[in-house]
C-alpha cells in the first residue's frame, strides 16, 4: 500500500504530515525545530528516509539538519561526535563559505547592490535542497547570496560550484526584494551533468558539466522593471519546473509571466494565456501528464495574494495558453494569503496528488489532480516549502 | 572550569538543559571561551561568531557579572568571576520581535 509524507517548512519550525494512499486521513507530526524558520526540507529520491532540512535563524545563522528515519529524528551532520585526528572538521555543516581560490573562484567577490555599488557576497541562508538522484549523501543546496553548494558526504561538508558565480555575470547580479537568492535547483534524470537552477533577481542557468561551467538560459524573458527587457540576465525568475520524462521542456513563472521553453531553457516563449495575472510564485507539473502544469495566480506588485479574495489553482493541460481554474474546496472569499515560490508539490501516486502551502498556514491538498481540494491543516505558521514524498 | 549559560534554541541543538561546565586552558577570555563550548559541541559552530571572521553575530550578546561584554575584544580576559566558575557567561539572543 502506498502512502505520502509531506515535508512542510515553515516560519516557525517543520511539520510532517503522512497519509495513506486515499490522503484523506492524515496524521500531522511537529513542529519539528520549534522557532526556527525551516526554509526547505527535501527527501533523498533514493533513499526516502533520509530527509535534509535547512533550520535558519537571524540570531543563530545556518543549521543543516538530517534524518535517517523518515523524519523521526533529526541530527546535524558531523555535528554530534568530537573531532579525532584526520577527520572532517566539526560543525562544518553549517558552514558555507564562498569559494575564492584563485583557481577556481577567480576571485568574484562582489556584486551589485541596491545602489549600484559593487556589494561583497554574504552568506545569509540555505533557500533550497536537492538531494541527488542516484546518491543518498549528495545533495545541492541554494543559497543566499545567490551560489550552488554541494555536499558529497551527507552534509557534514559543503563546497560551493564555483563556476556559477564566476561565469562572468556574476557582478551585474542583483537582488530582488526578498534577497539574492538560488531557489530553484532542477537535475535532469536522463542527464547527469545538467543542472538547472534559478535566482532572483539574475534569472536562469544551466550547467552540462555537472556545475563546472554554467551558462545564463534566458533568451525570450521579457522583463519591463530592468532597462533591457531582453537582457541576458536581470529577470526574477520565481520559480521552474519540468516533467522527468521530458528534461529538456521546462515550465516558468516569472516575477509577469508564464514561460515554456522546449529546447533546455536555450530560448523561451510566453504561455500566460488567458491567466488572470501572470504573476505568481509557484508551478508544477502534473506527475503522469507532462502537459498538465498548475500555478497559483498571485495579485501584484505589491499585494502579493490571490485576486477578488479568491483562492485557485489554475491549471493548463495544453502545456500553457489555456487555464482554467480550480476552486472546489479552496476559499473562494476573503482570502489574502500568498503561496510562495517552494510551497507546491505533486505526489506519484495513480491519481496524482497536488499540495501547496500559504502564508496563512494552510496546506492545501487534492488527491485527482486539482479537481477537489481539502486543507490537511489549517493554522500552522506561514509555510514556507512544500515538498511529498510517495513511500511504497 | 567554567559555567556557560546558552540561550534556549542552543541548549535544544546541543542536547543539554542548563548551565554548560568547560575546561579552559590558559587564560579565559570569550575567544578561549567559546573554543572550549564549540570543541566539546560543534553543532554550535557558526551559530554565535561567524565561521571565518569569528566576529560575533549580530543579534547574539554575550554578558556577565551584570556587565555586557559583547563588544569588549575577544581576546581581553573575562571576569575572575566567569574564570573561576563562580560566575556564569550568559550567551544571549538579543530581544527582537517576528
Amino acid at each position: 500500500m502506498s502512502s505520502v509524507r509531506v515535508l512542510v517548512g515553515t516560519h516557525k519550525g517543520a511539520f510532517i504530515l503522512t497519509s495513506d494512499g486515499k490522503r484523506k486521513r492524515w496524521k500531522v507530526s511537529g513542529p519539528h525545530f520549534a522557532g526556527w524558520e525551516i526554509y526547505h526540507l527535501k527527501g533523498s529520491p533514493v533513499d526516502p528516509n533520509r530527509i535534509y532540512a535547512s533550520q535558519t535563524s537571524g540570531w543563530f545563522g545556518q543549521i543543516i539538519q538530517r534524518s535517517n528515519d523518515g523524519g523521526k529524528t533529526w541530527e546535524t551532520p558531523g555535528g554530534e561526535t568530537l573531532p579525532t585526528p584526520g577527520s572532517m572538521p566539526a560543525g562544518a555543516s553549517n558552514k558555507f563559505v564562498y569559494d575564492t581560490t584563485p583557481e577556481t573562484g577567480k576571485p568574484l567577490t562582489t556584486h551589485q547592490w541596491y545602489d549600484g555599488t559593487q556589494h561583497p557576497w554574504e552568506f545569509k541562508r540555505v533557500w533550497h535542497l536537492e538531494p541527488s538522484l542516484t546518491d543518498p549523501d549528495t545533495v545541492y543546496a541554494g543559497v543566499e547570496d545567490a551560489a550552488i553548494f554541494r555536499t558529497t558526504d551527507g552534509g557534514v561538508t559543503w563546497h560551493e560550484l564555483p563556476g556559477l558565480r564566476g561565469h562572468g555575470t556574476g557582478p551585474k547580479w542583483q537582488p530582488g526584494a526578498g534577497g539574492m537568492c538560488l531557489h530553484t535547483i532542477l537535475l535532469d534524470p536522463g542527464d547527469p551533468g545538467r543542472i538547472y537552477i534559478a535566482i532572483s533577481s539574475a534569472g536562469a542557468f544551466r550547467t552540462d558539466d555537472a556545475g563546472q561551467t554554467w551558462k545564463p538560459i534566458n533568451r525570450g524573458l521579457k522583463s519591463n522593471y530592468i532597462p533591457d527587457p531582453a537582457a541576458e540576465i536581470g529577470h526574477c525568475v520565481h520559480r521552474i519546473s519540468l516533467h522527468p520524462s521530458r528534461p529538456n521542456v521546462l515550465f516558468m513563472q516569472k516575477h509577469w509571466d508564464v514561460m515554456r521553453s522546449d529546447d533546455a531553457g536555450d530560448t523561451w516563449h510566453e504561455v500566460s494565456g488567458n491567466l488572470p495575472t501572470d504573476f505568481g510564485f509557484v508551478i508544477d507539473v502534473n506527475a503522469h501528464e507532462p502537459e498538465t502544469i498548475y500555478v497559483v495566480p498571485i495579485k501584484s506588485d505589491s499585494e502579493h495574494f490571490p485576486l477578488e479574495g479568491k483562492l485557485r489553482v489554475y491549471r493548463s493541460r495544453t502545456g500553457g495558453n489555456e487555464w482554467e481554474p480550480l476552486t472546489k474546496g479552496l476559499p473562494q472569499r476573503n482570502c489574502y494569503v500568498n503561496v510562495l515560490r517552494d510551497a507546491m508539490a505533486v505526489d506519484q501516486l495513480d491519481s496524482c496528488g497536488v499540495y501547496f502551502g500559504t502564508t496563512g498556514g494552510q496546506v492545501y491538498a487534492s488527491a485527482d489532480a486539482g479537481e477537489n481540494w481539502s486543507p490537511i491543516v489549517h493554522d500552522l505558521p506561514a509555510v514556507l516549502s512544500v515538498e511529498v514524498q510517495t513511500l511504497q | 572550569m567554567i559555567r556557560v549559560v546558552l540561550p534556549q534554541h542552543l541548549r535544544t541543538l546541543a542536547h543539554v538543559d542548563g548551565e554548560v561546565t568547560l575546561d579552559v586552558e590558559g587564560i579565559v577570555t570569550q575567544r578561549s571561551a567559546l573554543d572550549a563550548l564549540e570543541a566539546r559541541y560543534p553543532m554550535l559552530c557558526g551559530t554565535m561568531r561567524d565561521h571565518v571572521t569569528q566576529k560575533r553575530r549580530p543579534f547574539i550578546r554575550f554578558f556577565a557579572c551584570e556587565e555586557d561584554l559583547s563588544n569588549v575584544s575577544p581576546d581581553a580576559p573575562l571576569p575572575d568571576a566567569v574564570a573561576t566558575g563562580a560566575e556564569p557567561l550568559l550567551v544571549v539572543g538579543a530581544i527582537a520581535g517576528g
